[in-house]
């Protein structure tokens, strides 16, 4: 399954990536592989701006604005003008997927 | 958790508080709570249990590990910690558990609780360096949005390598020497996850939106003599009906059946799935909506958009979903939510007028 095309923040400065393969590992969704010794997007599409690659690239060769993908956080922001907190933080349900 | 002095044990024992008495917390490894099947199930059931349903944090044993026995991190989550010693029940294993205030893994790296600063710290508290020989501590894999594995390294020399994804996979990934196959790496979001977590967020749901259904009962009562009881439950009950079905198209039927409704969008997923299902009430018309394609049109056009809703909302439960993506779909939603909602309340004044013969 696949979330909208082509929105991902997700890039990748080559020139920067020394090939350490960090991020690969931590992808939760494959979008990274390796070509030419080098990282590579393959799927941004997949990617779910985790951040995850950004925080383990010791080479800042990653960048990402990340967050969690919950309209839920994000109408409570609207609603109270501050930072997006999902009902799941404030006392929610959640037990996996969500937070 | 680390006790005031002020609710410490009995100096005479202090077998079981986790502290010391002066103050300090005791930092001796102690074996990993017992597995708690009642627990487990109450902490999914009320958000009260769930927010008390911890370990303290600190280093805990499965079985008896020695110094080249591995180490694993995890979370304070009370249920995150019974799965992992449900799968390693028999191995020898460290576990460091990290202060994420009771919250799970994913969320916690999220929030930045479980993070590179904590782990430190952790790591630091617990000397884990003199409790064993090797340098190298194993996270699960959705700990990595909150940990900067070379950051641990320079600050504590241990290597931070990720585990697989799901607890389950553990076992095989420590006998297979710390390797995980791109399966283990991959977060999935099968039928049966769906399944579950739409069943938690029905009722709430239900609950959220049962004063949208008692303000439809109170607008259908109003009469030229007042609120009237007969009418109000007897124009209103095929309403509130359509209602509860929108809910359940929104937060249930929608979730399921997400890779088979077109679009990427949440929100137009939850709208076309809404629309085509709260159709057939259209042929209720007669006998439910007064005979009054108005009020149907209103019912309808209001429904629609609550399903819509729903189904967006549930872009938070979803492991596939990014934050660029939801504020993409918001700014298209919430002018059409809103636009809705008014076009949806003039006809039911237009239609409330007519009913009482003003127009
Ligand atoms: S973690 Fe950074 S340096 Fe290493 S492969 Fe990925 S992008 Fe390149
Ligand atoms: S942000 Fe997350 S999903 Fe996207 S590429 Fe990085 S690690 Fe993968």
């Amino acid at each position: 399954m696949k979330y909208l095309k082509n929105v991902a923040t997700v890039k990748l400065d080559r020139e920067k990536c020394t090939g350490c393969r960090k991020c690969l590992e931590v992808c939760p969704r494959q979008v990274l592989v390796m070509r030419e010794y080098k990282a590579a997007i393959v799927d941004l599409d997949a990617c779910i701006e985790c951040g995850a690659c950004r925080q383990n690239c010791a080479f800042d060769a990653i960048t990402v604005k990340s967050g969690v993908g919950c309209a839920q956080a994000l109408f409570n922001a609207l609603l109270t003008g501050g930072e997006p907190v999902c009902d799941c933080e404030k006392g929610g349900k959640k037990s996996s997927g969500c937070c | 958790m680390t006790s005031s002095p002020s609710d410490c044990c009995d100096p005479a024992d202090n077998s079981n508080c986790g502290c010391c008495c002066d103050g300090v917390p005791d930092q001796t490894p102690k074996p990993l709570p017992p597995l708690n099947r009642r627990g487990d199930v109450l902490c999914r059931l009320s958000n009260k249990f769930r927010m008390n349903y911890v370990v303290a944090p600190g280093l805990y044993t499965i079985g008896n590990p020695a110094q080249e026995s591995p180490v694993l991190v995890t979370a304070n989550y009370r249920l995150t910690c019974n799965h992992l010693r449900k799968e390693l029940e028999g191995g020898n294993i460290w576990i460091l558990v990290l202060d994420t205030k009771g919250i799970n893994v994913w969320c916690a790296a999220g929030k930045g609780s479980f993070g590179t600063k904590e782990l430190i710290n952790r790591i630091t508290v617990s000397g884990l360096d003199s409790v064993v020989k090797h340098r190298t501590i194993i996270l699960p894999q959705l700990g990595a949005p909150g940990v900067a594995a070379h950051q641990v390294k320079k600050a504590t020399g241990f290597s931070v390598i990720y585990g697989p994804v799901q607890a389950r996979d553990i076992k095989v990934y420590l006998a297979g020497g710390n390797t995980a196959t791109e399966a283990m790496r991959t977060v999935t979001f099968t039928f049966k996850e769906r399944l579950v977590l739409t069943f938690m967020e029905l009722l709430p749901a239900l609950k959220k939106y049962l004063w949208i259904l008692l303000g439809i009962v109170v607008v259908m009562g109003i009469q030229r003599t007042g609120i009237l009881y007969k009418p109000s439950i007897f124009h209103s009950w095929p309403i509130v009906v359509v209602g509860f079905w929108a809910i359940i198209i929104g937060t249930f039927l929608a979730p399921i059946l997400l890779p088979v409704i077109p679009f990427r969008s949440f929100a137009l997923k939850g709208a076309l799935l809404g629309a085509v299902l709260l159709a057939p009430f259209f042929y209720l018309i007669n006998r439910a909506f007064c005979g009054s394609i108005i009020l149907a049109t209103a019912v309808f056009v209001f429904f629609t958009t609550l399903s819509s809703y729903c189904a967006l909302n549930f872009t938070g439960c979803t492991p596939f979903t990014n934050i660029s993506g939801v504020k993409k779909e918001m700014r298209i939603a919430v002018p059409s939510y809103l636009s809705a909602c008014g076009i949806s309340a003039i006809l039911l004044v237009i239609f409330k007028l007519q009913e009482l013969g003003i127009l």
